[in-house]
């Protein structure tokens, strides 16, 4: 009998073999290159302004992007499906100023935390029961619901709605010192940022570790052979929507922790953040690959983005959309080359 | 089926079958609400210089940009696209108009002349929707999600995060001024959406994107070249929002970087679905869209004159989306179907199931 | 060894769809250590039992039994718990992930830590290897491996979900003879294993070096179950084509009826290929001459037809069309050219389902003129008006959607449209496919009239007696290469054919001697 497959030639040595094992593992190198980017940026930030690597200004970062580190995980789900939330900017408004209203009108802080979650889990429900059940396209359903939750929560409050500062809510967003360096060169975190890396552990382990994971990447490689494999395709996909707005009111909690206080125009954007932190981290807008820690380095690619350009001062602070949006193309780009390479 | 319709009954059948007749319902229902609030609610005075003025009018008047910009998504709808653009395009003019005029002299070279640059500006802007969605393949509500939010950075850099005022006489007339004693916004959004329409029906371009949005493969083997025509498609809506863009800002002379057009594709789309086109693609009706248009103004004008909160509407239009897409799916048509014939339903079922 | 109790039990199994009865109270019995072979034409209602047994149609009337129990499958888990699995033509796997998550997906093994991927990898590598694919490596992605060895993947999947019953559907479309064998090892490993297989397949030889038993079905009907040994390779394919084999034979190519003229060939191409669709091929085409592309399904006679056409970018060759080099790499180009193609995928590829009648007669001719030059409306009216008078199209409506139309006047109004277009090379690809016998009568008659005429047609039909009736010359394609080029004329039958697509195997070491003497009988 003859055999077919590809025998591992002989090991091939030095450049080859590299170039060999990058070939191997094309899907990896976008997250790579984030990683890479991220490590020039910071270079590049050090040489240029000075102050980067220090110990307050990396904790700063984590502290002020836990809530897109967030987003970022829930979007990952659902862009893994191949498919799309851009509602979760919208939902973070509605959750935050819905949250902190009942506070001040004398709710039970933790018991009005619950609910801005569960807000979340709704609007993620009514997507996924849209896109599911009803066939709409989920740009579309996510859509209605982005305009939904701005609508909803113009209707509650078209000002600020400020948090009293010994709020239980806010205590998510004290700095607590781990490590205490020189001058305030210390080691700060937050309960938002701990929030925030518990997300990220769970999402590793559902995404790499059961089988609701696996389907997730399945339903993104082909979800008509998902399907034909007798995967439950449909309870995934709700699933994965229940997720990304569950993880949206979530980060309404951080974000409204760190910030104490909310506006119905809070988030404005935001959709694109998670959607380039998630790509820029190395998932496929097309779905079935990436890496839920690729999202966290693409968020806090955009993050120290945003550092740099405020050292800088030079660039107006409206451009960052333009940037975001043009980083965005260069990694739909990029992905687009990598997989035609892999088709040939 | 018979497309020609004899005597005045079968053309009123036809009217109520199209979609948009339920819209023009709508107004009319909206119209009477406001009517038994205020009975002078309709009425139509006569100002000075005869300029008609009253509440209708100003329903007109509000109408103009919506229409304009719901044509263009019509159009890009029924290619199984979407232009989340047209907002911030519309922002993006009217900066670069209220730059410009800020700088020029009060004449009407210098008020057409803004207008050219809105046309030139604006059409980039489509055309890097169109490059994006016809060459790199990208998915349309993707690049124009971009564009959508890079547009708007963009019009605040433009004006370097101001509300720029301008003086422009002749700029002004194209919101405030008055034809035949009617609003010229309201004429000019007619015109180019009767233009529009004269384009696509009187040429080919409309049967091309319908053959697109309905069937890509069957279309691309048929020659049709969907390259070019989504580029067209993209730039036209493109050059439609920034018109929009130059009405929004011409009757206050003052572009609000971050509150011209918000939100406006919402408007948009939804006026393009109850103008009873398909979100999935395919058939179009700019006709409908112009009603659907008309009868957004007249809601948002409604909510107003009632003293609800403005800030509700756009959740209710979010509503009504959705609603509106439901009855477009596929499983609830086949509910009704079901419930009309109980025992007919199971071929149509069948065919869902084998396409 | 079949006397055992069948696994699978289909009995008077009927399906309609709108306008069509798919299956008409047709059987089908499946025993465990057979393979058993589903045999029949295109529109013989093959897939349509397949998916009814792996629950993607539910059936109108009869009974499905499994191990004796009626069951009732509404869906692919419920045949797959029932242990039925199927591995589609189209490998149906995931190319981003390995081979190990695709074996194993859904049957992860689990640990305290959620998936153990280590055993996990374990486990799809001793599927693997049970499967004499031992020398892959579970953590290899998918995608590395060429599709003969996915399409070994998948079956092994369908083992490591217990099943009784294992579909091949078109399994061998795309696979070389090397890969075949390969394949049929593995499976007869597993019919040695107890599993009941039914295996669908076009290619005769296959079907005899493979099967204990078959069952043939025609136009929805169930036609016969036979033991491989009780019927001959005549015999079948008398019983697939509903005619016997004396007809067959009686069914010559008339005398070449158009004189192929010595000038230039209107359309010659050198080397024309694509990988993975057909090998470099030279074929020449000429004014008044209908030339048939015979071949089996899957031998690339579709894919070659595309290249021509521009619907797939060829990789290799030349192409001189009326003497003068040529580039033809979009469908527009070839409209341009005057070359038109008329699709196998009728619903898919050729009509517009919400247009109506004219917009789609008037579409390719609209196409080439661009959008901004409209045809007028006088002029659709009279190609509307030849087209739909020429060819028959009923109704005469040409106002109605076209997907109210019967496939037969669905396929006359995609006939006009090309035609609307003047060509001068016409690709016709499947044109009477699943339309009803008056419609293919009139299309058949049609085409002989435009060659007639003076137009180059390019015909392709699985009706391999059709291609002959049709053809002054004949292109016999066998697993995605040119095998032969015949003269039409005497001598030259549907058998003949037959003759030379089964006999070109025979020269490989895969094939046995007995093939070649059931052949020559």
């Amino acid at each position: 009998m003859s055999t077919l497959t590809t025998h591992p030639a002989a090991e091939p040595t030095g450049v080859r073999a590299l170039a060999k094992r990058l070939s191997l593992h094309l899907d990896t190198l976008p997250t790579a290159a984030a990683v890479v980017i991220f490590i020039g940026m910071i270079i590049y930030g050090e040489a240029a302004y000075g102050r980067i690597v220090q110990f307050n200004t990396l904790s700063n970062l984590l502290i002020n992007n836990a809530h897109l580190i967030i987003l970022a995980v829930g979007l990952t789900f659902v862009i893994l499906t191949g498919g799309i939330d851009l509602s979760v900017g919208a939902v973070i408004a509605f959750s935050s100023v819905a949250g902190v209203m009942l506070i001040n009108a004398g709710w039970n802080p933790w018991l009005a935390m619950a609910l801005m979650v569960l807000i979340g889990t709704a609007f993620g429900t009514v997507s996924g029961i849209l896109i599911q059940h009803f066939h709409v396209q989920p740009f579309i359903a996510t859509l209605a619901m982005m305009f939904l939750g701005r609508g909803l929560a113009s209707i509650l409050s078209t000002v600020p709605e400020r948090l009293a500062d010994e709020s239980p809510l806010r205590s998510l967003g004290t700095q607590i010192e781990i490590y205490d360096g020189p001058k305030v060169d210390d080691i700060v975190i937050t309960p938002g940022v701990i929030i925030a890396a518990i997300v990220v552990a769970a999402a590793f382990f559902v995404l790499h570790r059961t089988r609701t994971g696996r389907t997730v990447y399945a339903i993104g490689g082909s979800e008509q052979s998902a399907a034909l494999m007798g995967l439950p395709v449909a309870a995934t996909k709700m699933w994965v929507y229940i997720i990304s707005g569950t993880l949206a009111g979530l980060a309404a909690v951080v974000y409204t922790a760190r910030l104490g206080s909310a506006q119905n125009i809070t988030g404005i954007g935001w959709e694109l953040d998670a959607i380039a932190a998630t790509v820029i981290g190395g998932t496929l807008l097309t779905g079935g690959a990436g890496f839920v820690l690729g999202s966290v380095v693409g968020a806090l690619v955009l993050g120290l983005m945003n550092v740099l350009i405020t050292r800088d001062g030079g660039i107006p602070p409206e451009a960052t959309t333009i940037i975001t949006g043009g980083i965005l193309l260069v990694f739909v780009l990029l992905q687009r080359a990598v997989l035609a390479r892999r088709r040939e | 089926m018979s497309a020609n319709a004899h005597g005045p009954s079968e053309a009123l059948k036809g009217l109520v079958r199209r979609q948009y007749f339920w819209g023009i319902v709508a107004i009319a229902l909206l119209l009477l609400v406001n009517l038994v609030k205020d009975p002078g609610y309709l009425a139509v005075s006569i100002g000075q210089s005869g300029n008609l003025a009253g509440n209708v009018i100003d329903i007109l008047r509000a109408a103009a940009p919506i229409i304009l910009i719901a044509v263009g998504m019509c159009l890009v709808v029924s290619t199984g696209g979407i232009d989340l653009s047209v907002g911030s395009v519309m922002a993006v003019a009217g900066a670069v108009s209220m730059e410009f005029l800020n700088g020029a002299s009060d004449t009407v070279g210098s008020g057409l002349a803004a207008v050219g640059l809105v046309v030139i500006v604006s059409a980039a802007l489509g055309a890097v929707n169109g490059v994006l969605v016809s060459v790199v393949g990208l998915q349309p509500f993707i690049s124009t999600l971009v564009i959508m939010l890079a547009g708007r950075g963009l019009a605040k850099v433009i004006t370097g995060g101001q509300n720029t005022t301008a003086t422009n006489e002749t700029f002004r007339w194209i919101a405030n001024g008055y034809v035949l004693g009617l609003p010229v916004v309201f004429l000019l959004a007619l015109l180019l959406a009767l233009l529009m329409g004269l384009l696509v029906r009187r040429s080919a371009l409309g049967l091309m994107l319908e053959a697109i949005g309905m069937d890509a493969k069957a279309a691309r083997l048929a020659g049709v070249n969907r390259r070019a025509l989504l580029f067209t498609v993209y730039i036209l809506g493109g050059v439609l929002a920034g018109f929009a863009g130059v009405f929004a800002t011409a009757s206050v002379m003052t572009v609000d970087v971050s509150r011209t057009g918000y939100q406006l594709e919402l408007d948009a789309i939804l006026a393009v679905v109850i103008g009873g086109t398909s979100l999935a693609g395919g058939k179009f009706n700019i006709t409908g869209a112009v009603v659907g248009a008309i009868l957004i103004a007249t809601l948002d004008k409604t909510v107003v004159f009632l003293g609800v909160s403005s800030s509700a509407t756009p959740a209710f239009k979010a509503v009504v989306i959705v609603v509106l897409c439901l009855l477009q799916s596929e499983r609830v048509r086949r509910m009704f179907r079901q419930r009309r014939a109980a025992g007919a339903a199971r071929p149509a079922e069948r065919e869902v199931v084998a396409a | 060894m079949s006397e055992s109790l069948p696994i699978v039990e289909m009995a008077g199994i009927s399906i309609s769809f709108p306008g069509v009865k798919a299956l008409d109270e047709v059987g089908l019995r499946l025993f465990p250590g057979e393979v058993h072979t589903l045999m029949g034409e295109n529109g013989a209602g093959k897939s349509t039992l397949i998916k009814a047994l792996t629950g993607v149609y539910k059936i109108d009337e009869g009974e499905i039994r499994i191990a004796g129990e009626p069951r009732r499958l509404g869906g692919t888990a419920d045949a797959q718990s029932a242990g039925i699995s199927t591995v589609y033509q189209e490998v149906n796997l995931c190319t981003n992930l390995t081979i190990g998550e695709n074996v194993m997906l859904g049957h992860e093994v689990r640990g305290a830590a959620g998936i153990n991927w280590r055993a996990t990898h374990r486990a799809a590598g001793q599927t693997l290897k049970k499967l004499g694919l031992g020398h892959l490596n579970p953590k290899q992605a998918l995608s590395t491996l060429p599709l003969a060895v996915q399409q070994l993947v998948a079956i092994s999947r369908s083992m490591v979900a217990q099943c009784k019953v294992l579909i091949l559907d078109e399994p061998t479309s795309s696979l070389d003879a090397n890969e075949v064998e390969q394949l049929f090892t593995v499976i007869r490993s597993l019919r040695d294993q107890g599993v009941a297989i039914l295996f669908v397949s076009h290619f005769l030889d296959q079907v005899y070096a493979i099967s204990d038993r078959l069952t043939v079905l025609r136009n929805g009907r169930f036609e016969g179950e036979y033991r491989i040994s009780d019927i001959d390779r005549a015999q079948l394919i008398s019983k697939m084509i509903g005619k016997d084999i004396a007809a067959l034979k009686s069914l010559d190519a008339k005398d070449s009826r158009r004189v192929r003229p010595d000038a230039e060939p209107l359309y010659s191409a050198k080397g024309i290929g694509r990988k993975g669709a057909i090998d470099a091929t030279d074929i020449e085409l000429h004014r008044g001459e209908v030339v048939g592309l015979a071949g089996l399904l899957g031998s690339g006679r579709t894919e070659l037809a595309r290249l021509i056409y521009g619907a797939d970018r060829p990789d290799t060759g030349e192409v001189t069309l009326n003497g003068e080099q040529t580039e033809i790499t979009t469908p527009a180009k070839a409209l341009a050219r005057r070359i038109a193609f008329s699709s196998e995928n009728r619903r898919d590829e050729g009509i517009i389902r919400d247009l109506s009648v004219r917009e789609n007669l008037v579409l390719a001719v609209q196409a080439r003129r661009g959008w901004a030059r409209p045809l007028p409306r006088r002029e659709q009216d009279a190609i509307v008006e030849k087209y739909v008078s020429a060819l028959g199209v009923r109704p005469a409506d040409p106002e109605r959607p076209i997907r109210l139309l019967s496939g037969g006047n669905q396929q006359k109004v995609l006939l006009g449209r090309w035609l609307a277009t003047e060509p001068e090379l016409l690709i016709l690809d499947e044109p009477t496919r699943g339309i009803d016998v008056g419609a293919k009568a009139e299309i058949q008659e049609y085409v002989s009239v435009l060659a007639d005429e003076g137009l180059s047609v390019l015909f392709i039909s699985s009706e391999i007696e059709e291609v002959v009736r049709q053809s002054d010359r004949i292109i016999v394609l066998k697993d995605h290469r040119k095998i032969a080029e015949l003269e039409g004329g005497q001598g030259v039958s549907a058998d003949s054919i037959v003759t030379v697509i089964a006999e070109d195997g025979l020269g490989d070491a895969s094939a046995d001697a007995a093939v070649r003497e059931e052949v020559t009988t």
